[in-house]
């Protein structure tokens, strides 16, 4: 008995901790499809930083692959991945936020970076300087929020 | 596995292509109205990759495309211009010109550029056109090396290669310089950076497309030195190399390094039977 409200008053202790901060890159929990259930940052994301952040070179710069036609005004969207139109009718919010954190536990071995990652890579440099990188000072291409924000907006772009 | 990612990439790009935009174009190029560039050819056996070898001309637009088809709208001809004087103008201390031993470059450098990265027996290693010019320097001169990457010896490979334009790039890929090339081909597959990309993912999965404005050609370096309308200079092979690796958010490999060397074989050889055209014009 005492046993298990200790156990119950853990588990919430645990839930607001998950709330009040961000879930670090190793410890986010995929499904076996690459899904990601709850919120990386424990906060609802911003639909509209989430466009800005997608059609920013300095910040997703997700349209140097992606097309999107509600954002037809950032010139020159790539075509390396599919057009976004309709993806929140083709995938759920948590798979759009396993796909935003690691394409590559949706879609083994893609093209697509994984923006909430931080370990595993070969020859990790400082940024775009061409110079290494310590292995433990490699940030995410993205902050937590940044990506609920995209998932924000991701979710959408509806066609139905 | 592999299949699974494969099936989805291909999906995804049956969904976007199809416009005129993500093809190669279908120009020919001569160069002087005399200089038949072959910029569309069969694929080697060893490259299991592609199938036909497109030159990077097809994929630049046709403003750029046309620059390189007179020498006098080459800017890249400065760059030969300048390594024709310094051919006959003698350096170090033996006070000798590369002339004194080679005499005019526009006979005896004819075809030299095709079979370069190429085994050099006394340094018993692939040695790159940069390298045998600072082997001559050293050695024969008694002068100083020039900078790997930097313009004098860039000058001087686009000199060398303008003399052999029209030719079919053919490296070898056997005997000694083997394990140089299966080295070249593990890197060239080797995904690098926090972008974790490799030249695969983007010149072979992804030639045709667009990476935002910049529309991804197969990456061969058969136009090298290529004169940059973006920096306005010509740039050497390996200063390209460590550019896209840079691009991956990956630490570089120094251009002049044993493994841009082996890089530089294999993916010379991905473009054995394309003409040389170095210095061509691209953006
Ligand atoms: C270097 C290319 C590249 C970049 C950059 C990129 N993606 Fe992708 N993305 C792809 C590819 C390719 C696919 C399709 C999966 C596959 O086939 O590998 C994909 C798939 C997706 C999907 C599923 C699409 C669908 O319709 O089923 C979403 C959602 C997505 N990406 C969002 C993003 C967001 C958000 C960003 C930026 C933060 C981004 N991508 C950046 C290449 C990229
Ligand atoms: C993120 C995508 C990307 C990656 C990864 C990449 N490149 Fe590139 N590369 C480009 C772009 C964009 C250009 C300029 C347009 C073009 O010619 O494709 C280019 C151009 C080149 C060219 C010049 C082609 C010409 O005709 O002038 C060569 C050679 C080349 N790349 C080789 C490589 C090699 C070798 C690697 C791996 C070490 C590599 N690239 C990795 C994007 C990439």
């Amino acid at each position: 008995m005492k046993r298990a409200i200790s156990a119950a008053i853990a588990a919430s202790i645990l839930a607001v901790a998950a709330n009040a901060e961000a879930v670090a890159p190793s410890d986010v929990a995929y499904d076996e499809y690459g899904a990601v259930a709850a919120s990386l940052s424990g906060q609802p994301g911003n639909a509209e930083e989430g466009a800005t952040a997608f059609g920013s070179k300095s910040i997703g710069n997700c349209v140097s692959c992606h097309a999107v036609t509600a954002l037809a005004d950032v010139p020159f969207p790539g075509n390396v991945g599919p057009s976004l139109d309709g993806v929140a009718d083709r995938w759920t919010e948590a798979e759009i936020r396993g796909i935003v954190a690691n394409a590559k536990k949706t879609y083994d071995g893609t093209i697509m970076p994984a923006f909430y990652q931080v370990d595993g890579f070969t020859r990790p440099g400082k940024a775009y300087t061409g110079k290494a990188i310590a292995v433990e000072e490699i940030e995410p291409l993205l902050s937590a929020q940044q990506i609920e924000d995209l998932v924000a907006f991701l979710v959408t772009l509806k066609e139905e | 596995m592999k299949f699974k990612a494969m099936t989805a990439l291909a999906g995804a790009l049956a969904m976007v292509t199809g416009g005129a935009l993500a093809d190669a174009d279908d120009d020919t190029l001569t160069i002087n109205e005399e200089i038949e560039i072959i910029t569309k050819t069969d694929a080697p056996a060893y490259i299991d990759g592609l199938s036909e070898l497109i030159s990077g001309w097809h994929f630049r637009s046709d403003e750029t495309q046309q620059l390189e088809t007179d020498d006098f709208d080459n800017p890249g001809m400065l760059g030969v211009e300048a390594a024709m004087e310094v051919w006959e103008t003698a350096d170090g201390s033996e006070g000798k010109s590369c002339a004194d031993c080679h005499e005019s470059a526009e006979e005896t450098m004819v075809g030299v550029r095709a079979v370069y990265p190429k085994w050099n027996d006394n340094a018993e290693a692939v040695w790159t056109l940069e390298m045998a010019i600072n082997g001559c320097r050293t050695e024969r001169m008694g002068a100083e090396a020039w900078k790997y990457d930097g313009d004098d010896i860039t000058n001087m490979v686009a000199l060398i290669s303008s003399v052999s334009r029209g030719m079919p790039m053919s490296v070898a890929v056997d005997g000694p310089a083997q394990a140089t090339w299966e080295e070249g081909k593990e890197l060239y597959y080797t995904r690098t950076g926090q972008l974790d990309l490799s030249c695969a993912n983007c010149h072979e999965d992804n030639y045709g497309n667009m990476i935002r404005a910049d529309h991804l050609s197969q990456g061969h370096t058969n136009g090298f030195p290529t004169y940059r309308l973006k920096n306005a200079k010509l740039n050497s092979v390996h200063a390209r190399f460590k550019g896209c690796v840079r691009d991956t958010r990956a630490e570089t490999y120094a251009p002049g390094s044993p493994e841009f060397v082996a890089l530089e074989l294999y993916v010379a050889s991905r473009g054995n039977g394309l003409s040389i055209e170095g210095p061509a014009v691209r953006n």
